[in-house]
């Protein structure tokens, strides 16, 4: 522990100790925690961690192990915000959210954003504790939810919502759709059931151990104290058969309904046979009893269910994401053209709306004032903003980047378009091509086998002996009962969804280590999947002898308000700020340095300064910018998307797995081939719409081609969704992530190599567990057909059997050894973190 | 063996109550989060309630260790 710390604050170190972002070179920002000066990147992050170390929460850094804090933008626009958060103090907008709103004290359930780890909420609930009037807040790691409770008469919630935000996360009120809340109460009832199961078993499990132990040694038994033992089995049983079992009973009822044989029905069949069998045999004093058998029978099958279910909820909140990408607030312009703060709920079609630079825009609508460039990153994933006048449209959910600029809502909430994308790609998943579960396969045959083996045993004991027909067939149904032919899968799935969410993947769909493990195909998109989805500067070209060390800080003097992606790139060399900057959109920026004046854009609006002819550019390929001052040109600059670190090598992984690998992309321009062949990828699809990508993907599908999609932006959620298995980056927006069948949290692609290894594991582990259970029952079912099983054999058989397939499953969550090389290497680059999540 | 015949009823009470208690603690929300009482304990926040002759220096541990 100790030895890491110290490793951490090097003198060199470049990333920042509390977010891990890089640290722009010449920025001096120091925090000091624990007797150390530790370099921050940022003003905001400076300010959390002072805001931590003042509160005496200091010990976080150390609760926190490698998982790193959310990058803190918002503080530095806290000011602004605070404006906004005072809309939550208000009566009408606390309604929705706020329970016991006219009592002293009231209570909200908020959603938090930036939890990644329990020291987070170790954090937060010691820090938002010790404010006055706060009576309880409690987070919730797996949901990342939070109770919160005040005195209404002594802090205002806007008050607390800001102090969360002061130490680096966000809060928005949270209403529960009812799907969720239904989901909740469907959790408490299966942890009931399983602790029913639980108790119920062991009991009888006691009471049966006596009765099998005097059997077993020869001495017997008092009738009256078998006939007691076998009463108090039942009454324990019975809560498990009737409550924690039902479950089965419905499903197997449904599904026989629906004339499709399911594993529930031979579960079923076992369970309910064993117990009326036992009840029969308990009260009229004849024959065997199985409580003990249904019951652990029972317990095994709901652990099963149980852990498949946590798995399935660590997905999150898949109904609220369409909340976060909408802003709470909007500033109306009213008749007497004054500006006013409302809910956007509020906003009416032929609202006249002002935005400012920086802000996300709260409905669609048309711009009536102003000009300006619009991020439209969240919907379509390409981080060029895209020039925006009078009369344009623009869609809500996306940020406005250079000038404020008013609009006329033309359509809110449910109609607006990305409440419209939300529409379609439900329609979308609900026609998603349903991929049968292995055991179900062999469930179908079972079933048969089953009955008719039963049937046959009944029949020939009859002949042979009436009045044991009926107890051999109970054994022989108990016996073969398919305890761990139904955990055979899901353990192996669990174990294996639980290990790869470790690594840095999150499936949250059932089938995708299955089409995982079949694959042939990996589609990926270029713009944040294949590429970092930012601009960065690739090469600076210097002209008239201007050394590039000073260009660049130059164009960073220049850049250094604005919100654009290409000023974004200049942060690195960022030293000081230029004096009277000027911006024209779409042209560039115009600055002082030292009294003289620089321009930074287009060669035209450049050159225009010192009226000089344009210099030729170096090369066509890329794009480039020009820095000049009113004398000359001084350089070019070379602006492009990066490419992942790791993908060069994961694409080859994925091809080494005999994977074929395409480009699928909206982007028409020459890096697209660039990036191609640097790659060695040979089949691109350029300058495509999302009709046509979807359109792509299902010739592929219909050809027989098992695919599976990558991809980031809300454009790629049709094509994510109609495609068999979809992936999408961590880093993508929340859309698209709730919409994938699997999340790279990692953002690493290498992972996906591992993930397709790990699902072709999987795939054998499941093979392997489903023989080893069949193997069991062709072995135990003649002798449990020639009446030589006694119930205790039986017990002991299906325990044995069931702990074997869930040993075997086990294998699957050990680490593989190349694994742990790469962790040797990895404590000094904590750089793939979910930046901007 | 008589004893059993007593045993038994009180061993069913004490599986009742064992029922009641599990569905009291599910409905007062203590299962509702499985994942961070898990590290809670982990965390030193006791750390003024250590008296300081009993502190250790941290960094002769550090220098131990290298």
């Amino acid at each position: 522990m100790e030895a890491v710390e110290t490793l951490v604050s090097t003198p060199e170190e470049t990333q920042c100790y509390h977010c891990g972002s890089d640290i722009p070179p010449g920025s001096s920002f120091y925090t000091r925690i624990n007797n150390e000066d530790k370099r921050m990147c940022c003003p905001g992050c400076q300010a959390v961690a002072q805001t931590i170390v003042a509160g005496g929460l200091d010990s976080f850094y150390r609760h926190r192990g490698n998982d790193l804090s959310p990058t803190t933008t918002d503080l530095i626009e806290l000011e602004s915000l605070t404006k906004e958060l005072a809309l939550y103090d208000s009566r009408e907008i606390q309604q929705d959210f706020v329970h016991n709103l006219d009592t002293e004290q009231p209570s909200a359930t908020l959603v938090i954003e930036g939890i990644s780890c329990a020291a987070c909420v170790w954090l937060l609930e010691n820090h938002i504790n010790k404010q006055p009037g706060v009576v309880k807040f409690s987070v919730n790691l797996t949901n990342h939810r939070a109770q919160l409770s005040w005195q209404s008469s002594e802090v205002k919630l806007s008050t607390l919502l800001a102090e969360i935000i002061r130490i680096g996360y966000k809060a928005h009120p949270y209403h529960p759709d009812k799907e969720e809340q239904l989901l909740a109460k469907e959790s408490k009832r299966s942890i009931i059931r399983l602790g029913v199961a639980g108790i119920g078993s062991m009991q009888a499990m006691m009471f049966a151990a006596a009765i099998y132990a005097a059997e077993i040694a020869g001495t017997g038994m008092d009738e009256k104290y078998v006939l007691l033992m076998r009463w108090a089995s039942m009454v324990v049983s019975t809560p498990v058969i009737l409550y924690a079992s039902w479950p089965f009973l419905k499903n197997a009822i449904r599904d026989i309904k629906a004339r499709h044989l399911t594993m529930d029905i031979p579960v079923s069949i076992a369970i309910w046979g064993g117990y009326f069998a036992s009840i029969w045999a308990t009260v009229f004093n004849t024959g065997e009893i199985y409580f003990e058998s249904v019951t652990m029978f029972a317990f095994f099958l709901l652990i099963g269910r149980f852990m498949e279910m946590k798995a399935r909820q660590r997905t999150g909140r898949a109904g609220n994401a369409l909340l976060n990408l909408i802003p709470a607030s909007a500033l109306r312009i009213n008749e007497q053209g004054e500006e006013e703060l409302v809910s956007a709920t509020a906003l009416q079609p032929g609202d006249r709306i002002r935005i400012k630079p920086g802000q996300t825009i709260p409905a669609d609508g048309v711009i009536v004032r102003g000009f300006s460039s619009i991020d439209e990153s969240a919907l379509t994933g390409e981080y060029m903003p895209l020039s925006k006048k009078v009369d344009d449209k623009v869609v809500g959910g996306t940020i406005n980047i250079e000038n404020p600029i008013d609009l006329e809502v033309t359509e809110v909430g449910e109609k607006s378009r990305i409440s419209s994308i939300v529409r379609l790609l439900e329609r979308a998943q609900s026609e998603k091509p349903y991929v049968a579960r292995v055991a179900d396969h062999v469930a179908r045959y079972f079933v048969g086998a089953t009955l008719i083996v039963a049937t046959c045993v009944f029949t020939a004991w009859y002949f042979i002996d009436p009045s044991k027909a009926f107890w051999v067939t109970l054994a022989v149904l108990v016996v073969t009962c398919p305890c761990a032919l139904s955990l055979a899968t899901p353990t192996a799935l669990t174990a294996a969804t639980g290990t790869l969410r470790q690594r840095g993947l999150l499936i949250t769909r059932g089938h995708v280590l299955e089409s995982f493990s079949k694959a042939t195909h990996i589609i990926f998109d270029k713009t944040g999947t294949l590429t970092e989805g930012r601009l960065a500067i690739q090469e600076t070209y210097p002209l008239n002898g201007t050394s590039p060390a000073d260009a660049l800080m130059w164009g960073a003097a220049l850049e250094a308000l604005s919100e654009h992606p290409i000023g974004r790139a200049f942060i690195p060399w960022y030293c000081f700020s230029a004096e009277s900057i000027e911006n024209s959109v779409g042209m560039g920026i115009q600055g002082e340095i030292n009294g003289v004046r620089y321009r930074i854009g287009t060669p035209s609006y450049v050159m225009e300064l010192s009226g000089q002819a344009i210099p030729e550019m170096p090369d066509q390929q890329r794009q480039w910018i020009l820095l000049g001052n009113e004398k000359s040109p001084l350089a070019w600059f070379a602006l492009d998307d990066q490419i992942r670190r790791e993908t060069r090598q994961a694409i080859r992984e994925l091809k080494a797995l005999g994977l074929s690998i395409e480009i699928l992309t909206g982007d028409t321009s020459p890096a697209v081939q660039r990036i191609a062949e640097k790659l060695d990828i040979d089949v691109i699809n350029s300058g495509m719409s999302p009709e046509q990508k979807l359109a792509r993907i299902e010739t592929l599908q219909a050809e027989g081609k098992q695919t599976i999609m990558v991809g980031d932006g809300i454009n790629d959620i049709p094509v994510l969704v109609g495609a068999q298995t979809s992936v999408s980056m961590g880093a993508a927006t929340d859309l698209a992530k709730t919409n994938a069948d699997a999340v790279l949290t990692n953002n690493n692609l290498q992972t996906l190599a591992e993930s397709i290894r790990m699902a072709r594991k999987t795939r054998t582990i499941i093979k392997e567990n489903l023989g080893l259970s069949l193997a069991y029952n062709v072995i135990a079912l003649p002798a449990a057909a020639m009446g030589l099983v006694p119930p205790y054999i039986a017990a002991i058989g299906m325990t044995a059997s069931s702990l074997l397939v869930t040993g075997n499953a086990m294998r699957l969550t050990r680490k593989p050894r190349e694994l742990k090389t790469n962790l040797a290497e990895a404590p000094k680059k904590p750089a793939n973190i979910n930046a901007g999540t | 063996m008589e004893i059993v015949i007593i045993l038994i009823p009180i061993a069913l009470i004490l599986t009742g109550l064992a029922f009641w208690a599990f569905f009291w603690s599910v409905n007062s929300g203590q299962f509702d989060d499985l994942d961070s009482p898990a590290h809670s304990i982990l965390y030193d926040d006791d750390e003024d309630m250590i008296p300081d002759d009993a502190k250790v220096d941290k960094k002769d541990i550090k220098h131990n260790h290298d």
